[in-house]
């Protein structure tokens, strides 16, 4: 970064480092990382190599999204190569790097302030004390963005990238966040380790969706955390199509009381792909809701963990609380892992969780073949249907379509050979 | 023109026979109905003739205007222009009404051929109409949550929107109150076309009521043990399948 940083974040990236160094490495054994695939955790093969030259103007023109975002950002291995915005003067939405020397105190404010509880603080640190920039966002009280602000992360040669989301809404406030993470080719691994953090104000109401589609051979941190002021309302949504491994974190601390956070989640994964999901569902005050739903559609040797845990604090009575996470096993040799979990320590409490893993049945199949519908096509629609059920879930329009474009491509790279 | 059953065996995979020589003609054009107690083969005979796996055809033929289909795979049946409307429907969720009847019509066209979407919509609102749908059942998942007189609609609309030449209605009717009754069977008798034949699978009298058949046919314990006309039907609601057990008969 440059030398304008502020003298706060410097000494936090210090101690970070120092974090980062000090901190185990996560082994066998540690119940947050059950049924893990430890060796996905060597990230000594990641060369970081200097990056080769990218056409820039075309990496830009392949950064397509919705078609009329708010706003629109793009980064080439964390460096910002592209942004435009119609956004309201008084919102703040800046690089990460600038916001830091325009908007120090109020980053200072919000930057990273829950500790990270699933497993992964080691890499939080990593990412903490390594960050070179990444997007904020700061919605003033009262103002609501209609539409959406797009982000494209761009990933190029072996090397590590550590983009970093914060954004941090007024009170009653509204904004939708979308970032999509990529590879520029298809065959040079990397690793990407990254962190969002969601600040929701007093009844504010905020929108994020992760689209990771990088390379098969690149793998990936994901931390989320999303933290809900008195009746805010969060929504987070994770899609994962590609890497080779993802691991996916996501904490909901409803902090407020009457705050509702949705967290839900599409993977798809095929031939030798790995995710593993661990999510916290912490309601810490009183009338809060939460609803989480993880779609897994596995094909091939594909691997899914999920584990989640509903903790319901001392004084978050009158919580409702619900958790689902349903895999869809398209083939004999895939394999997911389900670990939910509940933990209830208030009163006048609903609560519900569970998991299922099925196949397609031949009932539903032999309905679709008797419309004329062959049986590959007659599975990939009930596949497609299976995620769509969670893709609603995001009730708005050209953001469930974007989404579903990812879901479609990634259907018809995985073809009629696994179908 | 005909959809012909000749001889037709069938068996589960554990080798139970069900279908124990079953031969109907059903040309274009007529109505025919199949009427039976309980467990007499009525709905395997429907799902053999669309070619469901879980039963085995052991000998017989089954031919649809000249070409034998015993051999084709369930789409290509259904491509070929058999239709089974079916008793409890199963429900397919996220896939939308208007994207699944979109994929059937899709499947019978040449590769590369698109659906024109405008009239494809405006065929559709057209048949919805008909069937007195309302238009949010386009974007309804099929048949979820549906009630039973919508699953039976549904099925209807299907028919209606891919045009088969022979349809197959597998107890249509149960579960109906008389409204919904009425609204479906003025959909099937719209489908009513000289070139297009009907099995209807019934075991109620009442259907036939609104749906008049040329034919109706008795079956039990895997067979047709009588055929006549439609007063056949008001002879077996009147004095039920006491007939069957009369040894006579039996043999």
């Amino acid at each position: 970064m440059t030398a304008t940083l502020p003298a706060w974040f410097k000494a936090r990236q210090q101690s970070a480092l120092q974090r980062y160094e000090t901190t185990t490495t996560p082994k066998r054994g540690d119940e947050q990382w059950r049924f893990s695939n430890f060796k996905q955790l060597d990230f000594a093969n990641v060369s970081n190599k200097p990056a080769p030259e990218v056409d820039v103007a075309g990496l830009v023109s392949r950064s397509t999204g919705l078609e009329t975002p708010v706003a629109k950002f793009v980064f080439l291995n964390d460096s910002p190569v592209f942004s435009e915005s119609s956004l309201p003067t008084d919102v703040i939405c800046l690089p990460l790097a600038e916001a830091l020397a325009s908007h120090s105190d109020l980053v200072a404010q919000h930057f990273m302030r829950q500790e990270t509880r699933l497993g992964s603080a080691k890499y939080a640190a990593l990412h903490e004390a390594s960050l070179k920039n990444g997007l904020f966002v700061h919605i003033p009280d009262g103002m609501e963005i209609e539409g959406s602000i797009e982000v494209h992360h761009w990933l190029s040669g072996e090397t590590t990238i550590f983009p970093h989301t914060l954004v941090v809404t007024g009170r009653n406030a509204k904004v939708r966040i979308i970032d999509c993470f990529r590879s520029v080719d298809e065959t040079t691994p990397g690793l990407a380790i990254a962190f969002n953090d969601l600040c929701l104000g007093e009844n504010s109401q905020l929108d994020y969706i992760a689209i990771q589609a990088l390379n098969e051979v690149t793998r990936m941190i994901q931390i989320n955390e999303t933290s809900t002021d008195r009746d805010a309302r969060a929504k987070g949504f994770i899609l994962n199509t590609g890497a080779s491994w993802a691991r996916n974190e996501s904490l909901s601390r409803l902090d407020g009381p009457g705050s509702r956070s949705d967290m839900l989640s599409v993977s798809i994964p095929a031939r030798e792909q790995e995710y593993d999901q661990r999510t916290l569902q912490h309601h810490v005050s009183e009338g809060t809701y939460s609803d989480l739903l993880y779609k897994n559609t596995l094909y091939g040797h594909s691997r899914t963990i999920f584990s989640g845990l509903i903790f319901v604090g001392e004084k978050a009575h009158h919580t409702d609380a619900y958790q689902t996470c349903r895999n869809l096993l398209m083939t004999d040799d895939c394999e997911a892992n389900s670990m939910p979990g509940l933990e209830i320590n208030a009163d006048q409490v609903k609560c519900s969780h569970g998991s299922t893993s099925s196949q397609i049945s031949d009932e539903e199949i032999f309905y679709l073949c008797t419309r004329g519908i062959d049986p590959t096509r007659a599975r990939q629609l009930i596949a497609r249907g299976f995620s769509v059920e969670a893709v609603e879930r995001l009730a708005d329009e050209p953001t469930e379509k974007l989404v579903l474009k990812f879901i479609d491509e990634k259907f018809s790279a995985i073809g009629v050979s696994e179908g | 023109m005909s959809l012909h059953i000749q001889e037709l065996h069938a068996s589960l995979e554990n080798g139970t026979e069900i279908l124990k020589g079953v031969t109907l003609d059903i040309p274009a054009g007529e109505i025919h109905a199949i009427m039976g107690p309980n467990g007499s083969g009525k709905s395997t005979l429907s799902k053999v003739l669309a070619g469901h796996k879980g039963y085995i055809p052991t000998s017989g033929t089954i031919t649809l205007d000249g070409q034998d289909i015993s051999e084709l795979s369930i789409d290509q049946r259904s491509r070929a222009g058999i239709f089974l409307a079916f008793q409890y429907p199963a429900e397919v969720p996220g896939v939308s009404n208007a994207n699944f009847i979109r994929a059937a019509l899709q499947s019978r066209l040449p590769k590369g051929q698109e659906i024109d979407a405008v009239a494809y919509y405006k065929n559709l609102y057209a048949k919805m109409d008909l069937l007195e749908m309302d238009r949010k059942f386009t974007s309804r998942a099929v048949n979820e949550g549906f009630s039973g007189g919508e699953k039976k609609r549904n099925e209807i609309l299907q028919m209606i929107m891919l045009d088969p030449k022979y349809c197959i209605l597998d107890e249509t009717d149960s579960g109906l109150d008389i409204d919904a009754l009425k609204i479906v069977a003025k959909g099937v008798n719209a489908m009513r076309s000289a070139n297009r034949g009907m099995l209807l699978i019934t075991h109620y009298q009442r259907l036939l009521d609104y749906i008049k058949p040329d034919h109706v046919h008795v079956m039990s314990d895997g067979r047709i043990v009588r055929s006549g006309g439609p007063e056949l039907a008001l002879e077996l609601e009147e004095k039920g399948y006491d007939f069957l057990k009369e040894p006579a008969l039996a043999s």
